[in-house]
């Protein structure tokens, strides 16, 4: 395959400038996600250990075999979207492999607010049972929850995408043979009770966890019966006499273990359907992206760069290379399984537009998973390009994006923006995974265009009313949109509220995506069938 | 001839004797116990007939088992190997009347060397020195005495038909004379069934030099030079070389010509040994002759380069001898260690137990390991616990020590405590690198022999941190079909952050606390870390390969030897075995865990019977009580250990499910 020749020259002043200013957006990521890490902070962590409990992260890590990777999704989830400080809100989601099985584990933190759930944790739950439901990953529950979140019910109860979608996932994934395993290691009060009682499997931990619809306060105000929550819901009446539970564990170790194990009976085996060949590493070091991104993102950049430093050997066999060019479209490898990459290389045209098309039909047609790189302004605009259908030839890649049913991965790269968020496989073209580097920006026009859209339509306003308007007015005006634009499209506002699942490292995305895609392969790959390309 | 040979022993020697009886052409039946069914020498063997039980006395030294065994499988000669039945004259004659071939010496030879005394006076007819001593019939305290006055303190009082140092006292005053020979009587008697004594001239720095001598049944003799078995703990040899060191050619002629004389006087015929004291002023004493094949005889063999059992098997025949003494020459040096699972620090106490690592040194021209286990055996308590016998041999003594601290230092075993660094403090200790040998070296230095607890270098704590990383990646499966996947890095990736873990490793009674991070890089060198205690930091990476890791902290590469288990590892460092284990998780009892605890009538049924006492012992899993439901029989058992403290129904009484049976506590250790 043809090695992408890489043209960077790293003792490039802009190369050092890009470097340093990418680095601090990957430190800043850092410093956060390492508050984020420590969850509820200090003082709940200790009360949490004090009774004997493991804390969130640590149940994951004892969990998952010794040396597997963790792709946590959601780590920003929450973030400053509450005036409650409500970090991972409040729950701890990604993929890991536990017995040799990669499965989706969900882990309540009890130190965030009781682990009870907000909106966002809601959002967060039910992304990781859909990336679950999608990839067909077994899923465990590591319960430790208050339940809803009370004063927030009108948010996290009633609508369709809401508490209730939890079990509805539940049931539905086990009818497709997708395990479900909780393991109660702490309380799981009301509807969360159905977290236990609705898993294919369940395990409680002695003395610790317990399950009940409703706790000791309710039953003494409904009927005045007093009760302790052992005697009420632990695990030895749910183990021994309501059999809401399967196994009682000793401690939180003593239950993971438990967890293993039931993982290791499923008899699951990962089938492959990939021409698979040894990983090769790309020839040119991941960390190189930090000097490539340019540090102002009006810049532009080869994505093939981008691409060397990602894909096994750095090697892309480029489809259409001369046709429609601002869309580079290949076939590559990425830990010896085969990808179609789809990577913004400028404006889209409808030339690019068709190329795509083009190129997403044949990936769906030969089921090679398909990486979505996106960098993108938008669709040209202009009469002419507008004469020459422009809007079809969106439609047709969009068209294609939507149906295509191989595994799609998205990583925005730099700029997600208008339609080209929608041809580049958006969140709302279910790609099984979506990142973000931390100088990626999402909205639906530019701040600059959308305030400058704006800006005319009021002009035009006061000009039908005969009054004046200053272009200091002007610029005063802009202002505020501007930084809306610039506060909203940043990657923390984006994926705080779970817009994507994740903002990463540009030298993770290798791993990111190659953990990503393996766990999509979990599923069979299906056939794709295309609806009406308008022509 | 013999065309059929039956080997009545055991372990290494059997092996020894099949390997050189296969390499001539001969077929061997080997004999077995219980305990040996599964044995080396059984698989080596062509043919293998059991025998017995365990106990010596049941199997290898049934004479009559082992003589039917012959008959039956038509073994027309049966080499006794040493030990067991080797220096059994009844056997000897047995196998004779039988038709037999028996591979030593005539019965005659047997006895007359089987009994201290007269074999003395034999030898000093024919003019073997012989230690000054006391060999009367005339038993009386006054006598032995005498005797002892005579020849001057100190002296040595010996068991007449003794050996292996029952029944032996030194005595170095007159006054304690009388005590000592009370001890040594009790002891005799004891252990022999016969308390009469000999005394002796003690020598204060005696060295144990034996003589080989070979017989053939045409009145050839020949020797086949000395070996120097002075180190020696409890008149048991440790290690033996050959030649003995500082003999020079005349004497070496003249020791060997005396033993060659004291053979011939007996009639001898086949492979002996003939042990002298040898005393620094060059005078040597005839101590006793052993009619068989000894243990330590591959350090001959290995300066002589002859077979010694082929000779054995050649000269049964008939056959003359196949060299004679103008065409024997000892060339190099020999060292035999005696590898025991035995633990020298806690008084050389026999350790039984499986041998889950067994990693001899490799073989070579230089390097011999005579064995009869492989690993996974069990060194049982029924017979001697010698794992095998280490040999190595090169052009000198230096050279030749040079390979045995370095063969010593990679035998590695592990599921029984071994001698082998006891063994590598003596062969290194400057005593016995400059031959200071004498018969007392072990009690005389033994300040310097006993092993130290080995120093835990801190990088040895990097190598048990990867070892026991690297075995953790081991547990983890990988899947087949899906061979590359980033999930299998086993680089405990994070989005991020850096992965850091806790491992606790507890060595020798100390706790260490490591902190593991992969390495840098997305697809670091599988198996790489970096593993932090207190203020040190190494790079460590590294590999498994059977019983070795190759590792490299820090750059430095080096192989070890490890074995290990879910109670943990040890690995093998400078000739130490340095245990450790990670420390993991407590689950609770695992086993308690769902079993029910409370003594409840599991439905409504019949009480049959009540099948404990109250207030008597019972041990965990006894039955309680048997009640009757649904025609079945139903037991409540005893959860742990404990008592009845009281039934609350008699048999014949109707329960409903749910209803508390009995009252149960448990026994308070």
């Amino acid at each position: 395959m043809p090695v992408v020749k890489s043209r960077i020259n790293t003792k490039a002043e802009s190369y050092a400038h890009n470097t340093k200013h990418m680095r601090s957006l990957v430190d800043d990521l850092c410093q956060k996600v390492a508050k984020i890490k420590l969850g509820g902070g200090e003082d709940a962590a200790t009360r949490h250990q004090a009774r004997g409990k493991l804390l969130p992260r640590e149940r994951i890590n004892y969990l998952l075999d010794d040396g597997s990777p963790f792709l946590e999704i959601g780590q920003l989830a929450g973030w400053n979207v509450y005036q409650d400080y409500v970090p991972c809100a409040g729950v701890i989601a990604g993929i890991g492999r536990v017995s040799g099985t990669e499965c989706m584990i969900v882990a309540n933190d009890a130190t965030v607010k009781g682990g009870t759930y907000y909106p966002m944790t809601v959002k967060k739950h039910l992304r990781a049972q859909t990336i679950a439901e999608q990839n067909h990953l077994p899923c465990i529950y590591l319960v430790d929850s208050g339940g809803a979140n009370l004063p927030r019910q009108d948010e996290v109860f009633p609508d369709r995408e809401h508490f209730g979608r939890i079990f509805f996932n539940q049931a539905n994934m086990s009818a497709q043979n997708i395990p479900q395993i909780a393991v109660v290691m702490g309380s799981c009060t009301a509807g969360g009770a159905y977290v236990p009682a609705m898993a294919d499997e369940s395990i409680i931990v002695k003395q610790q966890g317990t399950i009940f619809l409703g706790g000791p306060p309710l039953v003494k105000a409904a009927t005045g019966e007093i009760v302790s929550a052992e005697e009420l819901g632990g695990g030895e009446v749910h183990t021994r006499t309501s059999g809401v539970a399967d196994q009682l564990a000793n401690n939180d170790h003593h239950a993971l273990e438990l967890a293993r194990d039931a993982i290791a009976r499923l008899n699951r085996v990962k089938h492959i359907q990939l021409d698979v060949q040894p990983s090769r590493e790309p020839l040119y070091p991941p960390e190189e992206l930090y000097g490539i991104v340019p540090a102002d993102s009006r810049q532009t950049v080869d994505v093939r760069e981008i691409i060397a430093r990602i894909v096994d050997g750095s090697e892309l066999d480029e489809f259409k290379p001369l046709y429609g060019t601002t869309l580079v479209c290949g076939f590559a490898r990425l830990f010896g399984y085969p990808v179609g990459i789809v990577a913004n290389n400028g404006i889209l045209f409808g030339e690019s537009a068709l190329k795509g098309t083009h190129f997403i039909e044949l990936c769906a047609k030969r089921k090679i998973p398909l990486i979505f790189l996106q960098n993108i302004t938008g669709f040209m605009v202009g009469k002419q390009y507008e004469a020459d259908g422009i809007a079809k030839h969106g439609a047709k890649m969009v068209t294609a994006v939507a149906c295509a049913k191989v595994p799609k991965l998205t990583v925005l790269i730099g700029g997600s923006f208008g339609a080209g968020n929608y041809g580049m496989c958006g969140r709302a073209y279910d790609p099984r995974f979506l990142f973000m580097w931390p100088n990626a920006r999402i909205s639906v026009m530019g701040g600059e265009q959308a305030a400058g859209v704006l800006a005319r339509v009021k002009r035009e306003q006061k000009e039908r009313s005969g009054e004046n308007w200053s272009a200091e007015q002007e610029a005063e005006f802009k202002q505020p949109i501007i930084e809306t634009y610039e506060k909203q499209g940043h990657p923390y506002y984006a994926s705080a509220r779970l817009w994507d699942d994740g903002v990463i490292d540009p030298a993770d995305t290798r791993m990111v995506l190659g953990l990503s895609l393996s766990a999509c392969l979990n599923k069979p790959l299906e056939d794709t069938t295309f609806g009406v390309f308008r022509m | 001839m013999i065309d059929k040979l039956l080997i009545a022993n055991r372990g290494e020697i059997a092996c020894r004797i099949i390997r050189t009886a296969r390499k001539i052409g001969i077929a061997t039946v080997a004999v077995y116990s219980d305990a040996d069914a599964s044995a080396l020498h059984v698989a080596l063997a062509d043919e293998s007939i059991h025998i017995g039980s365990p106990p010596a006395k049941e199997s290898y030294l049934a004479a009559d088992k082992i003589i039917a065994a012959a008959r039956k499988l038509g073994a027309n000669a049966i080499h006794p190997g040493y030990g067991f039945l080797s220096e059994n004259a009844d056997f000897a004659r047995l196998c004779e009347n039988n038709q037999i071939i028996f591979v030593g010496p005539p019965a005659a030879a047997i006895e007359a060397m089987g009994s201290k005394s007269a074999a003395k006076k034999i030898m000093q007819k024919a003019g073997v020195p012989l230690i000054p001593g006391y060999h009367d019939n005339d038993q009386s305290d006054t006598a032995l005495q005498k005797a002892a006055q005579e020849m001057g303190y100190p002296v040595l009082l010996k068991a007449s038909s003794g050996g292996g140092g029952k029944g032996m006292r030194q005595v170095w005053r007159q006054e304690d004379f009388t005590a000592a020979l009370e001890a040594a009587r009790r002891e005799a008697l004891a252990s022999f069934g016969d308390d009469a004594m000999l005394v002796e001239k003690y020598l204060t720095r005696p060295r144990h030099v034996e003589v080989q001598i070979f017989c053939d049944q045409h009145g050839q003799g020949v020797y086949l030079f000395e070996r120097d078995c002075s180190v020696q703990r409890r008149h048991q040899k440790i290690i033996e070389e050959a030649p003995a060191p500082g003999l020079g050619a005349a004497l070496r002629k003249q020791m060997g010509e005396t033993a060659l004389r004291a053979a011939q006087a007996i009639d001898y015929v086949g492979a002996g040994t003939v042990e002298f004291l040898l005393d620094e002023d060059g005078q040597f004493y005839f101590m006793e002759m052993n009619t068989r094949l000894q243990v330590e005889h591959p350090v001959t063999e290995k300066i002589t380069g002859e077979d010694l059992v082929e000779w054995q098997l050649r000269v049964a025949e008939g056959a003359p001898l196949p060299k004679s003494q103008q065409q024997l020459t000892a060339k190099g040096h020999a060292f035999e260690a005696r590898i025991y699972a035995e633990d020298p620090a806690n008084g050389f106490l026999p350790s039984t137990g499986r041998l889950k690592m067994l990693q001899p040194p490799e073989e070579d021209t230089h390097t011999r390991v005579d064995t009869g286990v492989q690993e996974g055996d069990e060194v049982s308590v029924f017979y001697d616990p010698m794992i095998a016998k280490l040999v190595v041999w090169d052009e000198n003594r230096d050279k030749a020590l040079q390979r045995l601290l370095s063969a010593l230092q990679q035998y590695y075993v592990d599921g029984v405590t071994t001698n082998i660094p006891f063994l590598y403090s003596v062969a290194a200790s400057e005593p016995f690198r400059s031959a200071r040998l004498v018969t007392t070296f072990i009690d005389l230095y033994q300040d310097q022999l006993l092993p130290g607890r080995p120093e835990l270098a801190e990088d040895t704590l990097a190598i048990m941190a990867l070892l026991e990383m690297l075995n953790r990646q081991r547990g983890s499966t990988i899947n087949r079909e899906d061979p590359h996947s980033p999930w299998s890095l086993q680089n405990a990736w994070r989005a991020n952050e850096v992965h850091c873990q806790q491992l606790r490793l507890t060595a020798g009674n100390q706790e260490f606390e490591l902190y593991i991070t992969p390495s840098k890089g997305i697809e670091p060198a599988p198996g790489s870390w970096q593993v932090q205690y207190r203020q040190q930091v190494w790079q460590v990476s590294g590999s498994l390969e059977g019983h070795y890791i190759h590792a490299i902290i820090n750059g430095h590469r080096s192989r070890v030897a490890w074995s290990g288990n879910e109670q943990g590892f040890v690995i093998f460092t400078a000739g130490h075995a340095l245990r450790f284990a990670a420390v993991t998780p407590d689950l609770g009892d695992t086993e308690i865990a769902g079993a029910n605890p409370s003594f409840q009538a599991p439905m409504n049924g019949t009480i049959v019977k009540l099948t404990a006492e109250p207030g008597e012992q019972v041990k965990a899993g006894a039955t309680l009580m048997i009640m009757e439901a649904m025609k079945m029989e139903h037991c409540i058992t005893a959860p742990v250990d404990g008592k009845v403290k009281q039934y609350f129904f008699a048999a014949g009484d109707l329960v409903d499910g749910g209803t508390t049976l009995l009252e149960y506590e448990p026994y308070e250790a």
